[in-house]
């Protein structure tokens, strides 16, 4: 197989169980270098353990994950984040006793390359405008579309060659789900590949390349986005998981 | 004596003891903040920073020496605690971790007893450490030692909120005690923040065993149950789990058991401990997450 088509991020079978709960039934997925690909699906269905399997949060019961030609499936997350995936989580998930500068810095932590650091921080500014006027504040005190602008750097800090995003208009006003999504957009006209979890079907598919609809932990449905946009299988699959 | 100058005394006497609280509370909180784990073997940390000085002392070694080897040692045995004892029963139940520090608790006083008996030992106090300052014609009244407890207390908070606030460690040992997941997601080493955190809170029981054998004058295996069950109640009364939080506490309970015995009569203050207990009742009762409410529950 020629090096290009190797995909950067190859998910093979994979299952992930809690208990008795079967979240994951073998789940197979590929994320090429510069894409950007959306998982979508009913509440329950597996989203959020798929990308917490992927870093490392979760692990895999059995099937494969391979990152850049390495297999990553079962280790620590640290290590998958040094071996450049970032991973934002359902929630935001930020440290909110920590100001909106110590979570970027934390973002960071991994990197090797400190002098850059700081010029990439105002990248982000450039991206997110409001992260600088709130530089000096408490994370937890920011409204909820700036936790998501702060929670989304915080994963870039990370300098990334995948990026995990997981529901990233979630508790975000209307106004500012346009302004987070317009800042993927740009994100992915810089080339960053994403692998995105959203619930608003209409937005994920405008931003993504690729989609795929996971039903009751396994893949139902798959195909690029124009596809998807123009078929109602997509809206099929969801009224699958109420059967 | 004024009652001025009695209020200065009792101020510093406050300090003195609020200094000791606030450095064994503070090491409580660290620990909780990582492991969600109540860690009763700290006041055998105490112990064993100070036995560690007056071993080393009595082998010769000059007093300043020992005293810091008392508080590498009391590190040292965080460090083993952690690796021995907590390390396999890190993804247990509450219950067993709690067990788990009570056994270690046990297990070391009782090493100490074997080893040392438990009748207590001479702490070799320098000399000069026993002198003492007289202002306003011996109105006022205080010891090196006490001197010696607050300068040291300040000199090792203000490291401890550079560590906080300044370091990548120290930022991310705060941020694991807020969300343990998503400081893995950023790619913080779990395990290493864990031992730093025991590293730094024991080295700071270290630092208070010693102190508090230094005005107690004497070492006995047994000695860190008081100061731990003191710094539990001040962490609790600062917020538990909140590092500024078991500071506050710390000088708030040390002022308050001073101020008893200094203010009221004494058939009254000989009822110290008691007056303490309910008025934090009542406190809790008013605010049950304490002065500075961290951002969770308190678990045991
Ligand atoms: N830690 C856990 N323990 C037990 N069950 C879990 C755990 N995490 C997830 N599950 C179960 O696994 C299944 C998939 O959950 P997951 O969170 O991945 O869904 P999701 O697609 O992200 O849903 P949502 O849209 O609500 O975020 C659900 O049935 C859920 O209850
Ligand atoms: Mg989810």
């Amino acid at each position: 197989m020629p090096e290009a088509a190797i995909p950067l991020l190859h998910i093979d079978s994979l299952e992930v169980r809690f208990g008795a709960v079967r979240a994951l039934k073998g789940v197979s997925m590929d994320v090429r270098q510069g894409e950007v690909v959306a998982l979508v699906g009913a509440n329950g269905a597996g989203k959020s353990t798929t990308l917490r399997t992927i870093s490392g949060l979760s692990r895999p019961r059995s099937g494969s994950i391979t990152f850049a030609g390495a297999s990553i499936g079962g280790r620590p997350p640290p290590q998958i984040v040094r071996l450049g995936i970032a991973h934002s989580p359902e929630g935001r998930r930020l440290f909110g006793a920590l100001t909106v500068a110590e979570n970027l810095r934390l973002g960071a932590c991994t990197r090797t390359d400190r002098a850059k650091i700081a010029a990439d921080t105002e990248r982000l500014f450039a991206l997110f405008p409001i992260l600088k006027q709130r530089w000096r504040q408490l994370a937890g005190t920011l409204s909820g579309g700036e936790q998501q602008q702060l929670a989304l750097a915080r994963a870039l800090m990370a300098k990334p060659r995948l990026l995990l995003l997981d529901e990233p208009s979630l508790g975000v006003a209307p106004l500012l789900v346009r302004q987070i999504f317009d800042a993927l957009g740009e994100l992915k006209r810089q080339g960053v590949t994403m692998l995105l979890v959203e619930q608003n079907i209409k937005l994920a598919l405008e931003l993504a390349d690729r989609a795929y609809v996971l039903r009751t932990g396994s893949v139902a449905l798959s195909g690029s986005s124009a596809e998807l946009r123009d078929s109602d299988r997509v809206a099929q699959a969801y009224l699958g998981a109420a059967e | 004596m004024s009652g001025f100058e009695y209020i200065v005394q009792q101020i510093v006497n406050a300090v003195s003891l609020g200094s000791l609280y606030a450095l064994v509370a503070v090491g409580l909180s660290i620990v909780f903040g990582v492991l969600r784990l109540t860690n009763f073997a700290h006041g055998d940390v105490m112990m064993v920073g100070a036995f560690t000085t007056v071993l080393l002392n009595a082998l010769g070694l000059p007093f300043v020496p020992a005293m810091a080897a008392g508080v590498v040692g009391a590190a040292l045995a965080g460090f083993l605690i952690e690796r021995i004892a907590y390390r396999p029963v890190r993804d247990a139940p509450d219950v067993t971790r709690l067990l788990t520090s009570l056994a270690v608790t046990y297990i070391l006083e009782n090493l100490g007893i074997l080893l040392f008996t438990s009748s207590p030992r001479n702490f070799p106090l320098p000399a000069i450490l026993n002198e003492s300052w007289q202002l306003s014609g011996g109105a006022i009244t205080f010891t090196n030692i006490n001197l010696l407890t607050i300068a040291l207390t300040f000199v090792s908070l203000l490291l401890l909120g550079w560590f906080i606030t300044r370091t990548t460690t120290g930022l991310g040992m705060r941020a694991a005690a807020e969300d343990m997941p998503a400081a893995q997601l950023v790619g913080l080493d779990v395990n290493r923040l864990i031992i730093v955190a025991f590293l730094v809170a024991s080295a700071y029981a270290g630092i208070a065993g010693v102190l508090w054998a230094a005005q107690a004058g004497v070492v006995q295996p047994q000695m860190g149950f008081t100061p731990l069950l003191k710094a539990f109640v001040a962490a609790i009364i600062g917020g538990f789990g909140s590092i500024a939080g078991a500071l506050l506490g710390g000088y708030v309970l040390g002022a308050l058991e001073i101020f008893i015995v200094a203010f009221l009569p004494s058939s009254v203050s000989s009822y110290r401990d008691a007056i303490v207990f309910s008025i934090l009742i009542a406190f809790l009762l008013v605010r049950p997450g304490g002065l500075l409410k961290p951002n969770r529950e308190i678990k045991l």
